[in-house]
């Protein structure tokens, strides 16, 4: 095997062959992928650099599981006459996203985040495994991961849907945030948004692999290399989302 | 592939929709060369206005209507043309149109694959290209006239559609028009990786590619890199201009209006992502340009390019560098001094590249049998004017220096001269040089010399003079200098420059005959009519689909073997097997490292690696 890689090393860059091994289709994927990075690296990196010219909030903790009703009444307003939350600071998102369904009122930060990254990730679990599936000419397989994949991202979408719904209910628009300065909200949408966007591109492109493959389309090609193509640009949008995530939620 | 002899096309699928990289190329060629006069007739335009603030042209509000009333630009206007002018040519003829002709032309039959690696991505690439260019010129239509605020849209002008007239409509269209470009530019980089990577011939190593091909390569990896940052940056911008948003927008008073809701964002936020893509911008404009005048330089001087690997090297030093220089568009933004010191040493640093391949072209000049085509002239003349550019980014890379001379003319002489004329002689050199190759025609010859020097006086003769304006403290952008004593001695120079840019003009309409002419009155070009040595001449002269009938040609050099000594003519095409060679199509390297032998050593094999990349190879002397 050295042998073999050794000799390649030296060949692989004379033309008449790929230099990686890869077909031009994966290599555009990769490429695609290096550039769309690059624009997700700016949105974070702008929200990086308003964030950091902005003054935080003062530290305000609550214990996890407090009930908010019962101790703190209209939970914003409270922490807006506390001055935790000013049309001036940059809010603490323990506070803002502290909530989940069927557990209104209870301060529970970052658990619906959390269980939405869970969901995504495990998704990208679903789709190596169609991806693997795939190196077999499992078509079968290929197509109940796949199908997995894609209830994945819906539920996905689902839930950022919901914590979208609860942020706005609460006040939050493009140009209002209850919790401190507008750009947090601004910033959140925005950049939440083009990431969903590129989930809800990446569930459709799911579905078409999905569908192409019930139909036998890559057992007819004798190869499964579209999944892997996918298959690429879905753990991207994956990996995408743990920055986001680090970034609107832990930080 | 082998279906090119019963491949069948209709008119729309050959001339429109058409999939073949040649025929894209032609149609980015057209498309910039229709751009590009529509954005010298605007810098007309507003040089007149220039020199003859008080004169009435009845032309004018008859072309223009109510933005020239009385034959006199309207000063809005005035700032229209100058944004559309900056960003067609920056944009539109300097990054679509050279690299779009050229890598697509180039790049396939250069290398030596059939078609793109992507002929569909290829096709969408420009039709998008297309498309944007229909919606920025769309925004002429519009009520309240195009974006006006400076081809940089710096907000809070471009984000504030109440500001002025050119920040409604027609600033969303700007920015419509550019995401579209940007998709374009996507799909057309991705394109042109892949198929350099992927798709060479055998025995096309990398040290065995032309100087074009590297070139253009670098040029789509900057670009790759860097649109996307501004796609980011105007998407912020859109949300800004739409839904209110405080993005760029802090506490701010608009007369008339009153103070707005806006508070938190930094405009300066929008100068760095603008100028992230906007410095490695000027690299992609220059890039291929020089890549075009290394194969044209060396192919007319019937000698080796000079200094192949430094070539390459510098082309990659400045694509490195090319992405921490963005500052020093930005000394005067109150940025830090430390930061201003960074950016003007990275600025400083890139100095060297460039002058490394200036060096180049004229030890490849040096004692060469010059053959003065007119694609030699205009390759010699982008070395001038690189040059000439060149040594005034030296002054305004100083901090100190520049922040006497920030947005005066200098900064206009200087980016004129060495991205804009530069990029231009480069862009001609390339169309005089690979006009046979595209038309199968040759252009006529002496109509090319009128249009060279015609050209070349009036851009130093534009450009030269507006250096001493600058260094009197002249600022750009200005409507009219008549009111301003101080600034209105240079009336005169004014003139002469307005004059020089008519007669720089007229030059490109004699060159805009000669092209279109020559494809049906030229002179049939013969199969190699420069004698030279890359691949794109051995594919049939009537360019067939497919690039070559049969097998794909099997590459034995490099590409730059003219004059070789004991050889009988004086250049060897790259297909001409070399008996020197050991067995040049396993091993290409000047040293090869047996089969089989392991590489253990990371620095042994990262120096083969460099070798791989960087080692030219001359065969065995």
């Amino acid at each position: 095997m050295a042998q073999v890689v050794t000799t390649s090393k030296l060949e692989k860059w004379g033309g008449g062959n790929s230099p990686f091994r890869v077909s031009w289709g994966k290599l555009m994927m990769w490429i695609f992928l290096l550039s769309d990075a690059f624009t997700f690296s700016a949105l974070l990196i702008a929200y990086g650099a308003l964030r950091f010219s902005s003054v935080a909030a003062p530290v305000f903790k609550i214990p996890f599981g407090t009930d908010l009703h019962h101790k703190f009444g209209h939970f914003i307003e409270t922490m807006q006459h506390k001055g935790i939350f000013t049309p001036n600071t940059w809010p603490a998102p323990d506070l803002v996203f502290n909530h989940l369904p069927f557990a209104h009122g209870i301060h529970l930060p970052l658990i619906f985040v959390s269980i939405m990254t869970f969901i995504l990730i495990f998704s990208s679990v679903t789709m190596v495994l169609a991806v693997e599936a795939g190196q077999r000419m499992q078509k079968s397989e290929v197509s109940k991961y796949m199908l997995m994949t894609i209830v994945g991202g819906f539920a996905f979408l689902g839930c950022q849907a919901w914590e979208w719904t609860q942020f706005i209910t609460e006040g939050a628009s493009l140009t209002s945030n209850p919790f401190g300065v507008p750009d947090f909200a601004a910033f959140f949408f925005v950049v939440t948004g083009f990431h969903g966007f590129h989930v809800f591109s990446g569930v459709v492109l799911n579905i078409i692999i999905y569908l192409m493959n019930l139909r036998s389309a890559f057992d007819k090609r004798g190869h499964y290399e579209m999944v892997e193509k996918v298959g690429l640009y879905w753990h991207f949008v994956d990996l995408v989302w743990v920055f986001v995530f680090t970034f609107f939620y832990l930080i | 592939m082998s279906a090119h002899a019963e491949y069948k096309e209709s008119f729309v699928s050959k001339y429109i929709f058409s999939r073949d990289h040649k025929m894209i190329s032609k149609q980015f060629l057209i498309t910039g060369i229709v751009m590009g006069v529509i954005g010298m007739t605007m810098s007309i335009l507003f040089r007149l206005q220039l020199a003859y603030p008080d004169t009435s042209f009845p032309i004018l509000e008859w072309l223009f209507g109510k933005w020239a009333p009385g034959g006199k630009l309207d000063p809005g206007y005035y700032m229209a043309l100058v944004t559309i002018h900056g960003t067609i040519m920056v944009f539109w003829v300097l990054t679509a149109g050279l690299s779009g002709t050229f890598a697509n032309l180039l790049i396939p039959l250069q290398v030596g694959a059939r078609d793109m690696a992507s002929p569909t991505l290829n096709m969408l690439s420009y039709w998008f290209f297309f498309l944007s260019t229909l919606v920025l010129m769309s925004s002429f239509f519009v009520q309240t006239g195009p974006a006006s605020g400076g081809w940089t849209v710096y907000p809070p002008l471009s984000a504030l559609p109440q500001a002025m007239a050119g920040s409604g409509l027609g600033m969303t269209l700007w920015l419509s028009s550019i995401v579209l470009f940007i998709i374009s530019q996507l799909m057309a980089g991705i394109n042109y990786i892949s198929t350099i990577l992927n798709m060479r011939t055998k025995g096309m190593s990398m040290s065995r590619l032309p100087l074009t091909v590297w070139a253009l390569l670098f040029t789509a990896i900057v670009g790759l890199l860097s649109f996307p940052v501004l796609l980011s940056g105007g998407l912020f911008l859109m949300f800004d201009r739409l839904a209110g948003t405080s993005f760029y927008l802090s506490d701010i008073y608009l007369s008339g209006v009153g103070a707005l809701e806006h508070s938190g964002g930094s405009p300066i936020l929008f100068q760095h992502l603008f100028w992230f893509l906007g410095h490695p911008e000027v690299y992609i404009i220059i890039m291929p340009a020089l890549g075009i005048a290394s194969e044209v330089i060396s192919v007319n001087s019937r000698k080796p390019i000079f200094g192949y690997r430094a070539m390459v090297i510098s082309l990659l030093g400045i694509s490195f560098l090319s992405f921490i220089v963005w500052g020093h568009h930005m000394f005067i933004t109150g940025m830090n001094p430390f930061l201003g010191t960074v950016f003007l040493i990275t600025t400083l640093i890139i100095a060297v590249p460039s002058a490394v391949k200036v060096f180049n072209y004229l030890a490849t000049l040096w004692r060469g049998n010059l053959r003065f085509t007119n694609g030699m002239m205009f390759a010699i003349g982008l070395v001038s004017l690189f040059i000439s550019g060149g040594l005034t980014g030296i002054w305004l890379g100083n901090a100190t220096l520049d922040i006497q001379l920030h947005d005066t003319y200098f900064v206009v002489a200087h980016f004129h001269i060495v991205m804009g004329a530069s990029a231009i002689f480069g862009m001609l050199a390339g169309i005089y040089h690979w006009y046979p190759r595209m038309f199968g025609r040759l252009m006529n010859k002496p109509l090319g010399y009128i249009h060279f020097w015609l050209t070349f006086i009036s851009a130093y003769l534009v450009f030269f003079p507006m250096h001493f304006m600058g260094l009197a403290g002249v600022p750009r952008r200005y409507y009219q200098f008549t009111l301003l004593p101080e600034y209105g001695i240079w009336m005169d120079v004014n003139v002469l420059i307005t004059i020089a840019a008519i007669i720089g003009g007229v030059a490109q309409l004699i060159f805009i005959y000669n092209f279109f002419s020559s494809m049906f009155i030229g002179e049939k070009s013969p199969q190699n009519p420069w004698r030279s040595n890359t691949l794109e001449w051995t594919s049939p002269i009537e360019g067939i689909h497919g690039n070559w009938e049969g097998e794909l040609p099997t590459v034995y050099r490099w590409a730059y073997d003219y004059s070789k000594p004991g050889e009988e003519d004086d250049y060897i095409l790259q297909t001409v097997p070399d008996e020197g060679q050991i067995n040049p199509l396993v091993s290409p390297l000047m040293d090869p490292v047996p089969d089989g032998e392991k590489i253990e050593d990371v620095s042994v094999s990262f120096s083969i690696l460099l070798k791989r990349w960087f080692g030219f190879n001359r065969g065995v002397a």
